[in-house]
């Protein structure tokens, strides 16, 4: 599936629920554009949780938010708060990497 | 293809999602808590409203002194196997010490997949906003008091209580 994101006009290959196929087509405008569309509006700390699991990712790391809890970066309260009702489904899908599989 | 965009629309509109569980957890051995902490852990990363009410022995899951030291049965347990799937003899599962072995090596594989410690566990739900409570009547039946539970544990309330928790028309109560 292809989707043009409105106000950047980019146009990027997404999978059935969103999430961006190809991680290298991401960029910040797009994460902003994908953050307004579920309701959240992406500050620093936001960049910071979304750098870290594209890094994760790149280095084909698995993710759980105990993980991102773990790293410094935020605690998983924060992250609750940062990303409301999907901390990690709604991180992953602003950061431009696959949907998650993990339970945890 | 119009017709296939209404349908689409449709199914979109009357897709009624989850937005509370309400979990039971009556049993205390490592399995069923974890069976009841990975599904609630689950409903709060989604979003659903988490209400877990642990009871007669699954207040082991939330006891202080028990919570990180459950075990899993070696006795009356067919789906025990050793490594390598050769069955485990309830013979050998009976002899001191062989269950908390067991047991430790069941923890040791699932820190591996990152799975938590129960308090640990129990504190990543309540981060996410889901609630944790106690059975009255088993607190009562087993001598416990407030003090004695993980600092987690929002209340010890009664099965009454814990029904009124389930109103909604999306909720679903889960016995695990």
């Amino acid at each position: 599936m292809i989707k043009t994101f409105c106000k950047t006009q980019i146009e990027v290959k997404v999978s059935e629920d969103g999430y961006l196929e190809d991680m290298s087509q991401w960029n910040e405008e797009i994460a902003h554009e994908i953050a307004s569309e579920i309701g959240i509006e992406l500050t620093d700390k936001h960049f910071e949780v979304i750098n870290y699991l594209r890094e994760k990712t790149e280095a084909k790391e698995p993710l759980t938010i105990r993980k991102v809890g773990k790293s410094g970066i935020v605690s998983i309260k924060e992250l609750y708060q940062l990303f409301p009702k999907g901390p990690l489904k709604y991180s992953s899908k602003i950061a431009g990497i696959p949907k998650p599989t993990s339970c945890i | 293809m119009e017709t296939q965009e209404a349908n689409t629309k449709k199914v979109v509109v009357d897709k009624k999602p989850l937005e509370k569980v309400c979990i039971i957890c009556a049993k205390g051995s490592l399995e069923d808590v974890y069976a009841t902490l990975v599904m609630a852990n689950g409903a709060v990363m989604e979003g659903i409203e988490t209400n877990v009410f642990f009871t007669f022995f699954g207040l082991d899951g939330i006891t202080k002194k028990q919570m990180n030291r459950l075990h899993t049965a070696t006795t009356g347990n067919p789906a025990m196997r050793m490594p390598g799937g050769i069955p485990f003899p309830t013979m050998l599962g009976g002899l001191p010490g062989v269950e908390t072995a067991v047991s430790g090596m069941m923890r040791k594989q699932m820190e591996e997949l990152d799975m938590p410690p129960v308090d640990e566990f129990l504190e990543m739900i309540t981060a996410g906003g889901g609630t944790i409570y106690a059975c009255k009547l088993a607190i009562d039946m087993f001598k416990l008091e407030k003090k004695d539970l993980s600092d987690e544990v929002e209340d010890i309330i009664t099965i009454g209580q814990f029904y009124e928790l389930c109103d909604g028309d999306r909720t679903q109560i889960i016995f695990t």
